[in-house]
């Protein structure tokens, strides 16, 4: 069963999760936004989204942990993430399927969801 | 046996001793001293401590006065058990300075003063020559013994004993020029006699104890007798005596002359003393215990006008046991001979290098540089006025001898002499531990002591003025010594506290007292014609050979052939350290300022030294460590890397903060003005997305500059500009400033304006910058629904200010109260506070900076925090500014 959501996208800054829901939609995608990282596997598991776009600083719950978390989980084991990064991109958690360093283009963004999305 | 034989024996003794001497000299010259060099020999000659006083005179003591004789042997067991590490760092601070006696070390000390060492000389004279005297008395007497009663003793026999050791002490205490090399010969003889007089005595002890006692109970019963009579009220055991006593022979072991020397002079390593520490006073154990033994035999068996003094030789003598006598007398003698040869050697060095040679320069100073060969042989010269010395020193004693001819008690000699040898300790124990002491305190104070000293215990004792009336209940000499002391050692502080020392006398003191070599870094070279000059006076004082030989090495050390030296200060620094190691610092330092010119240091010189000095105090403390020490550092270490691998974590945490930081409003900018170039945007998007990338641009900006600012103030290369400030002026600037901050919420500022008006020196910009933060964060973070700010001020403790600033709102949980000064320790929801979590970080570094704090006070309701500064800013960041 194909989900109605494209992205479920985990960041805490609201400007960024601002430009990122705006590059997306303007795409077609179907986009919803969490900022806050304990609430986020619940949003998962209930929106069940095709692409889930992860930021690695998060209150709450660290992204890093989130992935954690979902690589646990015997339903959400196979869920895709692109990871977001301020960080630089050493000593990255293990278990993302890509990784986008901020700052990033919009088309590159654009490019790496399109591999994602356009796989199903 | 005769008076005669006798002679003849100790005669013949002293002939043995030459061979020894000479063959103990011949291996080192050959390079085989090493099989003689043990421990155990320098142990055995420190018993030079143990005269013929102690041999003789310590029965006669215990005799009249009990247990008190102990007194002698307990001051130096207690040193040299209890206190060996002191006696290292002497040795170690008397070897790197070469010094060649105890007149030599003070003067060393303190400036290289010659008046001080000439004055240490004389009391030295003053004290030992009735001490040599005593010895020929201990022989006369002991030698006399053995002659009939009525008989006459062979006229002049005192006279040949003592030419016989003044030859001895000649022939093997001048063999080498410099004075602080070691005196092989000597010293083995030394201890040889060592053993002699402690199996002699410990013969005559056993003899005593089982031949004529019934072994130690026996004795232990007479003791208790002769305790209870009426007899033994003498042997009460008086507190200030005993005390005195102890104190004074504990400080004779180090500072008498002879002492000096085997300790000090002839010992060739620091660690001789490990040895030395159990060894020697288990040798004065076995010196002492059969004491009493032998004095209570005596008592008993004696007839009541026989002198105590001699009960070692009269117990056997009375029983017919002649040749045991005889090993007594030779035991006697041994303890007399070590006792003024080696006394003769340590004085005629003082007296040489600090009377005769100055007095020849001061004689001669106009002619002393000019060419070699129409001058005098510095070198011969040198030893000629210690032959001299040691002949006068000798002389002197057996003058005395003749004089006084005989009559006092041997003890009271010993402790006369000891006494006035003690007014040179506080100049050497303070002057080795205290930086601050001077040449004029030392002076002071050593004079001064020696003063008492000679009116009340040194005069009388000769009889020439009655002793010192003392307050009832003070024993005499206890009270006399103790007052020559005191004066001593409070005018060596009190004079040395208002005193300023010259730069030479700071920078001994410096080496003294941290035991390093006042080593200087070659610089500048001074004038070179002098080297010329210096290898001149060198070559007439040392012989040319070895002047030659110490040029061509110092040359080759600065990678110069030839053997003409720049006279870099390393270079005047070793050569006068050389120099003062044949004629003494004083006339060492006299010297070269007559060739070189030079006031001995400069300013700079003792700055260098002075930095020198506290990297090698560090890298000496270092040395000293125990193994269990070194463990300790290891554990230490560990410790160190853990902290900086923390710290290289913390570090990678840090930076990895930077970039979310810097990232994270780049990425909103980057992927907004990306978007503003798409077409079909709605003019309302357009303007939103414009001031979004403005916001983020701002807050990109702010966080540079704070970053900014940490590392300035962190690297420390902030410009402190301090200014007199109204601080009711600076806080109304920090409310406008701040007032940009939530202007949508309405704050209530509770103040107390006229208390605000107070003046204060501080940083006015930084001060500013702190303010603005804290009450830029209580208008962002106080969540109450009426937000209230109050400021308090006030004046606080030694003239600093207080500032509280503090809010109506729910505060800062406790858990978070220790994190809020660390940097990124942003608590709340990043949007709202809009800043990256470094103010507080910064408000801690910059407190620091203007010499205050900053502190959240728990517990006022809402978040407080408290801001104090001190009366004025660090002094030394102010001067910066200027």
């Amino acid at each position: 069963m194909t989900s109605a959501i494209d992205v479920l996208l985990i960041e805490d800054e609201p400007s960024i999760a601002e430009a990122v829901r705006f590059v997306l939609t303007r795409e077609g995608w179907n986009c919803r936004h969490c900022a806050n990282g304990s609430e986020a596997i619940g949003q998962i598991r209930r929106l069940k989204p095709r692409l889930v776009i992860l930021d690695l600083m998060l209150p709450g719950r660290s992204g890093g942990e989130l992935l954690a978390d979902l690589r646990a989980d015997s339903v959400l084991a196979r869920q895709p993430v692109l990871l977001l990064t301020a960080r630089g991109t050493d000593a990255l958690p293990e278990g993302a399927d890509r990784v986008l360093a901020k700052p990033f283009a919009n088309a590159d963004l654009r490019l790496v969801v399109h591999e994602f999305l356009d796989r199903a | 046996m005769t008076p005669e034989t006798l002679g003849a024996a100790a005669i013949a003794y002293i002939a043995l001793m030459f061979l020894l001497a000479h063959a103990a000299d011949r291996a080192a010259a050959r390079g085989r001293w090493r099989w003689m060099d043990r421990p155990v020999v320098y142990t055995l000659s420190l018993s030079v401590y143990c005269s013929a006083w102690t041999f003789f005179g310590a029965v006669g003591y215990a005799s009249r006065s009990g247990l008190e004789f102990l007194t002698i042997y307990l001051g130096p067991g207690i040193v040299f058990a209890g206190a060996w590490w002191g006696l290292r760092r002497l040795l170690r601070v008397a070897r790197m300075h070469r010094v060649t006696s105890i007149a030599d070390l003070i003067s060393s000390r303190f400036g290289k003063s010659a008046a001080l060492a000439a004055l240490v000389t004389l009391i030295s004279m003053l004290a030992a020559t009735p001490y040599i005297a005593l010895q020929l008395q201990s022989f006369t007497m002991a030698i006399s013994v053995f002659a009939e009663p009525g008989d006459p003793l062979p006229g002049n026999i005192s006279l040949w004993v003592g030419i016989g050791l003044a030859a001895f002490t000649i022939l093997f205490g001048t063999r080498n020029l410099a004075a602080d090399e070691r005196h092989h010969g000597v010293v083995m003889a030394i201890a040889v006699e060592a053993v002699v007089k402690l199996a002699a005595f410990i013969a005559v002890g056993t003899y005593v104890l089982w031949g004529l006692a019934d072994g130690p109970a026996d004795v232990l019963a007479r003791i208790d007798r002769l305790a209870e009579s009426p007899e033994g009220q003498g042997w009460l055991i008086r507190p200030d005596r005993w005390f005195t006593l102890i104190a004074l022979s504990g400080a004779a072991v180090v500072v008498l002359p002879r002492m000096f020397h085997v300790l000090v002079v002839e010992a060739n390593d620091e660690d001789r003393l490990r040895h030395a520490g159990w060894a020697f006073p288990a040798y004065l154990a076995a010196m002492s215990f059969l004491v009493l033994p032998i004095a209570v035999i005596g008592r008993d068996f004696l007839p009541a006008d026989a002198n105590p003094d001699l009960y070692v030789l009269t117990l056997p003598l009375s029983q017919g046991l002649d040749t045991l006598a005889a090993l007594v007398f030779l035991g006697g003698f041994s303890s007399a001979m070590s006792m003024v040869v080696v006394s003769a050697i340590a004085l005629s060095t003082m007296m040489a290098n600090h009377w005769l040679v100055p007095l020849w320069l001061w004689l001669r100073q106009a002619t002393l540089s000019a060419p070699a060969g129409a001058q005098e042989d510095l070198g011969a010269l040198m030893l000629n006025a210690r032959r001299l010395a040691i002949v006068a020193v000798i002389g002197a004693g057996w003058v005395y001898h003749q004089a006084s001819g005989g009559t006092a008690a041997l003890a009271a000699m010993g402790i006369v002499a000891f006494s006035g040898m003690a007014q040179v300790l506080p100049a050497m124990v303070v002057g080795l531990s205290w930086r601050g002491a001077t040449r004029r305190g030392a002076t002071a104070g050593v004079l001064a002591g020696a003063l008492i000293w000679a009116q009340m215990v040194f005069l009388p004792s000769l009889g020439l003025i009655a002793p010192p009336v003392m307050p009832a209940g003070i024993d005499p000499f206890a009270g006399a010594v103790l007052l020559a002391l005191s004066v001593n050692l409070t005018l060596l502080i009190l004079v040395s506290l208002i005193d300023f020392p010259d730069p030479v006398e700071r920078m001994q003191a410096l080496s003294f007292v941290h035991a390093i070599a006042p080593d200087s870094t070659p610089n500048e070279a001074a004038p070179s014609t002098k080297s010329e000059e210096l290898l001149t006076l060198a070559g007439r004082i040392w012989g040319s050979e070895n002047a030659l030989e110490f040029f061509r090495g110092m040359a080759e050390q600065q990678g110069k052939s030839g053997y003409l030296p720049d006279l870099t200060p390393r270079f005047l620094v070793d050569f006068e350290r050389r120099l003062a190691g044949t004629v003494g610092a004083a006339t060492a330092a006299a010297l070269m300022t007559r060739v070189v010119g030079r006031g001995g240091v400069t300013v700079a010189d003792l700055m260098e030294v002075a930095g020198e000095a506290s990297q090698a105090r560090e890298a000496n403390r270092r040395l000293e460590l125990t193994s269990s020490e070194l463990a300790r550092t290891a554990a230490m270490l560990r410790e160190t890397n853990d902290k900086l691998t923390a710290l290289s974590a913390h570090k990678d945490a840090f930076l990895g903060q930077i970039s979310h930081e810097l990232r994270t409003p780049m990425t909103s900018i980057q992927a907004f003005s990306e978007i503003l170039k798409e077409p079909g945007l709605s003019d309302e998007d357009r303007s939103r997305f414009a001031g979004i990338i403005h916001d983020e641009a701002s807050r990109l900006t702010r966080l540079l500059q704070d970053l900014i600012d940490l590392a300035v103030l962190e690297v420390g290369s902030a410009r402190l500009k301090p200014a007199v400030i109204n601080l009711h002026d600076l806080i109304e600037r920090a409310l406008a400033a701040s007032g940009a901050t939530a202007p949508q919420r309405t704050f209530t500022i509770q103040r107390n304006r006229p208390a605000e008006h107070m003046s204060v020196i501080t940083d006015p910009d930084r001060l500013l910058q702190v303010l603005i933060n804290v009450i830029a964060n209580a208008r962002k973070y106080c969540d109450a629904e009426f937000p209230v700010i109050r400021i308090d001020t006030r004046r606080a403790a030694a003239g600093g200010t207080e500032i509280d600033i503090s809010d109506n709102g729910s505060g800062i949980a406790p858990e978070s109260r220790a994190l809020i000064f660390e940097k990124f320790a942003r608590l709340n929801d990043p949007a709202r506070a809009g800043g990256a979590g470094l103010g507080l970080a910064i408000c801690k570094e910059i407190m620091e900076f203007l010499g205050g704090r900053i502190a959240y006070l728990p517990g006022r309701g809402g978040a407080c925090f408290r801001i104090t500064l001190p009366a004025r800013p660090p002094v030394s960041q102010a001067n910066d500014a200027n």
